[in-house]
C-alpha cells in the first residue's frame, strides 16, 4: 500500500516564472512529512507536483523526477489521472461536492473506477467514514447534503472521500487553516492513525502542528519575493525543532524571521 | 478494476502491492485528427457511393463516423473511462464546428453574392421608377431610413437607458428598484414584433400615420433595456473607493456620478450602446408595421413613410426575380458590414477603455 | 489624498448650509429624481405595452365570429371576420421546442468547448466568434435560410421521412421544398445558440476552482471532472439559459416569415409544409389587413407577449435564486 517518494531534481514552473527550483527528497512510507516555510515558499506548488495537480493551473509545467517507489510520476506513458488515483489529496478549504449527500461524496471516486454494486459501495463508504472518524457523527444522515456539515466535519468527508479508493499516498495542502482549534485537534488525531496505512504528506503554517503530528520536517525558503523557493533543509521533527544544522531553518522557527 | 496493469507496456512495472500502475499503452497525441480523417473519409466515401446529393448528409455520417471511430478506438487500446472522456471532448468539439459552419456559410454567400450588385451606383439611388423585376436600382433611400431611425432611437434610448442605470447602480432601493431590475430583463425579451404592435396600437388610437419616428419609437423600447443592463454592469465596475473619495471630498453625489463614476466607465457605456445600435439595425419586424416601406427617397423621418435596409432585403427577396433576389443580397452585405462593424469597433473600444479594475 | 484636503479648506464653509449645499442639494434632488423617473418610465412603457395590447384585443376579440382560441383560420379582414389563434400557438410552440432541442445540447457543448476544452489562446476568440452568430440580423438569417439552407436540408428530409417515418413527427405526407416546421426549427436553432452558449459559459467558468481540483484529485478524467462538479453546478444556469433562448425563438418574426411556407393546417409531421407561428402571420397579414384585422394581429400579438413575458420571467427568476444560493454559498 504506502509507497516512497523519491524526488530528484524537481523544478517547477508557472509560464515563465519559476516557483521552486530544483528539489530533491525522500518520503518514508508510512510516515508523516510536514512542509514548513514562509508564504510563497514553494511548498503548496511542490505538494501538487507529486500528484501531477500542478499542471493543471494555467501555465504549469515540471521538470526533474517524482519516484513513487521506482515508478516516474513524469514518464512518458503516465496518465496523470492514474496518479492522482494512486496520490491522494485533501485542500486548504474543506470542499465537499455541494451537491451531493454525504453517502455520494465518499462514493464519488469509487464510482469513478466501476465500482457500482450498493453493497460494495456502502462497505466502502462506512469502512473510510470511521476510517476518518466521521462515521458516528453522520451515520443517521449520509443522505443528507454534505454541504450541511461543519467545517471540520466536511474536512474529515473530504479526508473520508481521499481514502475511499485506497490511495498509496495522501497528500495535504494546509487541512487545517481553515477550521477552528477542536476540529484542528480531531484532524491531527486522525493524521496521526492514517500513517498507519498511507505515506502522509502535509504543508503546514503552525510549526506546533508540524512539531505535534509530523515525524520529519522540510523546511523551505526563497531568497526574495520573485526568487525561486527552494528546499533548505529535511530532517528528523524532532532535530528540525531542537537543533537544525542550517542557521536560516533556526531563525524561521525560532521567529527571527524577517 | 478498470485500470488494471496491462503487460506490455514499456516501462518495466514494479512488483507493486496494489497491482496498480501508473502509465498505461495510450493513444499518441494526433489521434484525434486521426479519427476526424476517418470520419470525413467515411462521410465522403458513403455519401458519394450512395449518391447522396445533400452535403448535410455527408457531414452527419462523417460526424457519427468519427464519434464512433474517437470511442471504439479508445476502448480497445485504452479502456472504457478514457473512451468516454475522449467521446466527451469529440463531442464538444463536433459542437463547435456546428456553431461554425452556419456562419461561415451565411458570411460567404452574403459576401460571394453580394458584391454582384454592390457598387457606387447601387449606394447612391433608389428604387424609384425601377421595376422590381428590373435590374439596377438601389439602396440609397433605405440607408437613408435605417440611419435616421437608427438615430432617433439613439437619442431617445440613450439617455433614458444611461440614467435608468444609474438609478439601478447608485441610488435603486427596495421594491421599486427590484422591480425596474426584473422588467428590464423582461422587457430584454419582448420581441421586437411585439414592440411594433404596442406602436401601432397607440396609432390606431391617435389616429397617427406611418413614419420613420413610429419606426423608431419601437427601436427606442428594444434599445433601452440593452443599454440598462450593459451601463448598469459598468457602472458596478467602477470601484466603490472611487466614489467614496470623491465623496470625502465634499463634492454632492450627483457631480460624482457626473464626474467621476460615469467618466471612469464611460469606455464600457459607448460599447454596450454601439452594441444597442448594431441589434436594432437589423430590425425589420417594426418597420413592416409602422414605417410601411417605400420605393422613393424621403428623407423626413416625421412625415410618411420610409424604407430601411432590413426591410429593403425583405421586400427585394419577396418580389424572388433573379434580379431583386441580387439587390437583396447587396443590401445584406450592406447590413451586415454596417452591422460587424459596429460590433469591431464597439469591441475594440472596449477593450482599449477598459477600467483597470477589470479583470 | 481624501484626509489631506480638508486641511487646505477653512472649516467653516462646507458646513454652511447656504454656500455650497444649495446647489449641491438641489442637483442631487434633480439629477436623482431624473434617473428616478427614467426607472418609473420603463416600467410605464412595460404596462402601457399590456394595457394598449388588451385594449386592442379585447376589440378584436369581441367581433371575431370564430373562436378566438380554437378556430382554425385567419380571415380577419373578412365580413364577417374569422380568426383563432390555435395554429398559430401549436406552430409557434412546436417550431420553439425542435429549436430548444437542436440548441441547448450543442450550445452547452460549445460553453464548455470555450470553458473547458479549447485551448486556453483559442478560448476567447472562439467566444467572439460565436457572439458574432448573435450580430447578424435576423432578416438575414432568413434570406440565408430560404435561398441557402432550405435546398441543402431536402436531402436530410428525405432520409428522415425515408428511415424514421415511423416516429411520426418524421414522416412526409405531403412532398415538397424544405419549407417546414424542421427548418424553421433549426435555423431558429442557429440564432438561439450564441445567447444559450454565453449564459452557460459564463455559469461554467464561475464553478469553483475547488469544486473541480476535488474531483481532479480523485483521479477524474475531464469528463468526468465535468459531470462531478461543473454540470451540477451549472445546471440550473443551463436552464435559465434555455430560456432565454426559448423567449427569442418564441418571438422570431423574420426568419419564420421568409422560411415558412404557411397554412392554417394544424399538423405535427414536422416535414410536411405547413402551419405557422405567431409572429410570422402577424408580418405575413399585416399588408392586407384592415380594420378589424390589425386588431386581430395585435390580440394574437398579445398572446406572444404573454408567452415571451411567461418564459423570461422565469429564466430571470432562477438566475436571480441561483445568484443568492450562490452568493450564501461563497
Amino acid at each position: 500500500m504506502a509507497k516512497r517518494i523519491d524526488v530528484s531534481g524537481l523544478s517547477a514552473y508557472y509560464g515563465s516564472h519559476r516557483a521552486i527550483d530544483d528539489i530533491s527528497m525522500t518520503v518514508e512510507p508510512r510516515s508523516v512529512t510536514a512542509f514548513i516555510g514562509p508564504s510563497g515558499c514553494g511548498k503548496s506548488t511542490f505538494l501538487r507536483t507529486l500528484n501531477r495537480m500542478h499542471e493543471v493551473t494555467p501555465g504549469g509545467r515540471v521538470e526533474g523526477k517524482v519516484l513513487l517507489d521506482d515508478e516516474n510520476l513524469y514518464g512518458p506513458n503516465v496518465d496523470p489521472v492514474a496518479v492522482r488515483r494512486t496520490v491522494g489529496m485533501v485542500f486548504q478549504r474543506p470542499n465537499p461536492f455541494p451537491t451531493m449527500s454525504i453517502f455520494d461524496n465518499v462514493a464519488a471516486g469509487l464510482r469513478l473506477n466501476g465500482t457500482v454494486r450498493k453493497s460494495e459501495l456502502a462497505d466502502v463508504v462506512e469502512r473510510s467514514l470511521k476510517g476518518a472518524n466521521l462515521w458516528n457523527e453522520v451515520k443517521d444522515r449520509l443522505n443528507k447534503p454534505g454541504s450541511g456539515l461543519s467545517g471540520g466535519q466536511q474536512q474529515r468527508l473530504c479526508i473520508a472521500r481521499a481514502i475511499a479508493v485506497e490511495p498509496d499516498v495522501l497528500l495535504m495542502d494546509e487541512p487545517c487553516s481553515a477550521l477552528d482549534p477542536i476540529s484542528t485537534l480531531a484532524i491531527e488525531d486522525l493524521i496521526g492513525e492514517l500513517k498507519e496505512r498511507f505515506t502522509i504528506v502535509i504543508v503546514t503554517h503552525n510549526m506546533q502542528q508540524a512539531a505535534r503530528v509530523s515525524d520529519r520536517t522540510a523546511f523551505f525558503n526563497l531568497a526574495a519575493v520573485g526568487q525561486p523557493g527552494k528546499l533548505i533543509e529535511i530532517d528528523e521533527t524532532e532535530r528540525i525543532f531542537s537543533n537544525p544544522s542550517v542557521q536560516a531553518t533556526e531563525d524561521y522557527i525560532s521567529g527571527r524571521f524577517g | 478494476m478498470s485500470h488494471a496493469a496491462i503487460q506490455d507496456t514499456p516501462t518495466p512495472l514494479p512488483p507493486s502491492a496494489g497491482g496498480k500502475s501508473l502509465s498505461s499503452r495510450g493513444l499518441p497525441r494526433w489521434a484525434p485528427a486521426g479519427f476526424a480523417v476517418v470520419g470525413i473519409l467515411v462521410g465522403v466515401g458513403i455519401g458519394a457511393a450512395a449518391g447522396l446529393d445533400s452535403k448535410v448528409q455527408w457531414g452527419l455520417i462523417a460526424v457519427v463516423a468519427f464519434l464512433v471511430t474517437s470511442y471504439v478506438t479508445t476502448t480497445v487500446v485504452e479502456n472504457q473511462r478514457q473512451a468516454r472522456d475522449r467521446l466527451a471532448t469529440s463531442i464538444v468539439w463536433v459542437c463547435f464546428i456546428l456553431a461554425v459552419i452556419p456562419l461561415f456559410s451565411l458570411l460567404w454567400t452574403t459576401i460571394s453574392r453580394g458584391v454582384k450588385s454592390l457598387d457606387p451606383y447601387f449606394l447612391t439611388h433608389s428604387m424609384s421608377g425601377v421595376l422590381s423585376s428590373q435590374a439596377g436600382g438601389g439602396v440609397y433611400h433605405a440607408l437613408v431610413g435605417t440611419l435616421e431611425q437608427v438615430a432617433i432611437a439613439t437619442v431617445i434610448a440613450t439617455p433614458i437607458g444611461l440614467l435608468t442605470a444609474v438609478y439601478l447602480v447608485e441610488y435603486g432601493k427596495g421594491a421599486l428598484a427590484r422591480a425596474v431590475t426584473f422588467f428590464v430583463d423582461v422587457m430584454t425579451g419582448i420581441p421586437s414584433i411585439v414592440a411594433g404592435l404596442f406602436i401601432l396600437s397607440i396609432m390606431l388610437m391617435a389616429d397617427i400615420q406611418q413614419s420613420g419616428l413610429m419606426g423608431s419609437l419601437a427601436l427606442t423600447i428594444l434599445m433601452i433595456p440593452v443599454v440598462v443592463r450593459s451601463t448598469e454592469e459598468m457602472l458596478k465596475l467602477v470601484p466603490n473607493e472611487l466614489r467614496e473619495a470623491a465623496l470625502a471630498l465634499g463634492v454632492p453625489k450627483w457631480r460624482v456620478i457626473l464626474k467621476v463614476v460615469l467618466p471612469t466607465a464611460i469606455g464600457g457605456i459607448t460599447t454596450g450602446v454601439m452594441l444597442a445600435v448594431a441589434r436594432i439595425s437589423g430590425e425589420t419586424a417594426p418597420i413592416i408595421l409602422l414605417v410601411f416601406g417605400s420605393q422613393l427617397i424621403n428623407t423626413n423621418p416625421f412625415d410618411g413613410p420610409q424604407s430601411s435596409l432590413p426591410f429593403y432585403i425583405f421586400e427585394q427577396y419577396k418580389v424572388g426575380e433573379v434580379a431583386a433576389i441580387d439587390r437583396a443580397w447587396a443590401a445584406a452585405l450592406v447590413l451586415i458590414a454596417f452591422v460587424m462593424i459596429l460590433n469591431l469597433v464597439a469591441r475594440g473600444i472596449a477593450r482599449w477603455k477598459a477600467p483597470k479594475t477589470g479583470r | 489624498m481624501a484626509s489631506t484636503t480638508p486641511t487646505d479648506t477653512p472649516p467653516a464653509p462646507p458646513l454652511s448650509p447656504r454656500s455650497g449645499t444649495s446647489t449641491g442639494r438641489a442637483g442631487d434632488k434633480i439629477f436623482s429624481g431624473l434617473s428616478k423617473g427614467s426607472g418609473i418610465l420603463l416600467l410605464v412603457i412595460m404596462a402601457s405595452i399590456a394595457g394598449f395590447l388588451t385594449y386592442r384585443a379585447a376589440i378584436a376579440i369581441s367581433k371575431d365570429e370564430g373562436n378566438f382560441l380554437t378556430t382554425f383560420d385567419w380571415n380577419a379582414s373578412a365580413d364577417p371576420p374569422v380568426f383563432g389563434i390555435a395554429v398559430l400557438l401549436v406552430g409557434t410552440v412546436i417550431s420553439s421546442i425542435v429549436a430548444m432541442v437542436i440548441a441547448v445540447p450543442i450550445a452547452v457543448g460549445i460553453a464548455l468547448f470555450i470553458s473547458h476544452y479549447a485551448p486556453r489562446r483559442l478560448a476567447a476568440p472562439i467566444a467572439y466568434i460565436v457572439d458574432l452568430l448573435a450580430a447578424v440580423p435576423s432578416i438575414i438569417y432568413g434570406i440565408w435560410g430560404a435561398i441557402v439552407l432550405v435546398p441543402y436540408l431536402a436531402g436530410l428530409n428525405l432520409w428522415l421521412d425515408q428511415y424514421f417515418a415511423w416516429t411520426y413527427i418524421f414522416d412526409q405526407t405531403q412532398p415538397g421544398v424544405a419549407r417546414n416546421m424542421l427548418t424553421v426549427g433549426i435555423l431558429l436553432a442557429i440564432m438561439i445558440l450564441p445567447i444559450v452558449t454565453s449564459v452557460s459559459r459564463e455559469v461554467f467558468l464561475q464553478v469553483p476552482r475547488m469544486n473541480e481540483e476535488a474531483a481532479l484529485a480523485l483521479g477524474a478524467t475531464r469528463w468526468e471532472v465535468i459531470r462531478l462538479s461543473v454540470l451540477p453546478f451549472g445546471r440550473s444556469g443551463v436552464i435559465s439559459a434555455s430560456m432565454l433562448g426559448l423567449g427569442r425563438a418564441l418571438g422570431e418574426t423574420m426568419a419564420v416569415a421568409t422560411v415558412l411556407s404557411p397554412s392554417y393546417l394544424m399538423s405535427l409531421h414536422l416535414l410536411d409544409p405547413g402551419g405557422g407561428t405567431f409572429a410570422q402571420n402577424i408580418a405575413a397579414k399585416f399588408g392586407e389587413a384592415n380594420g378589424v384585422g390589425r386588431d386581430a394581429l395585435i390580440a394574437s400579438g398579445l398572446v406572444l407577449f404573454v408567452l415571451t413575458l411567461l418564459v423570461n420571467g422565469a429564466a430571470r427568476l432562477i438566475i436571480a435564486r441561483r445568484k443568492e444560493y450562490s452568493g450564501a454559498n461563497a
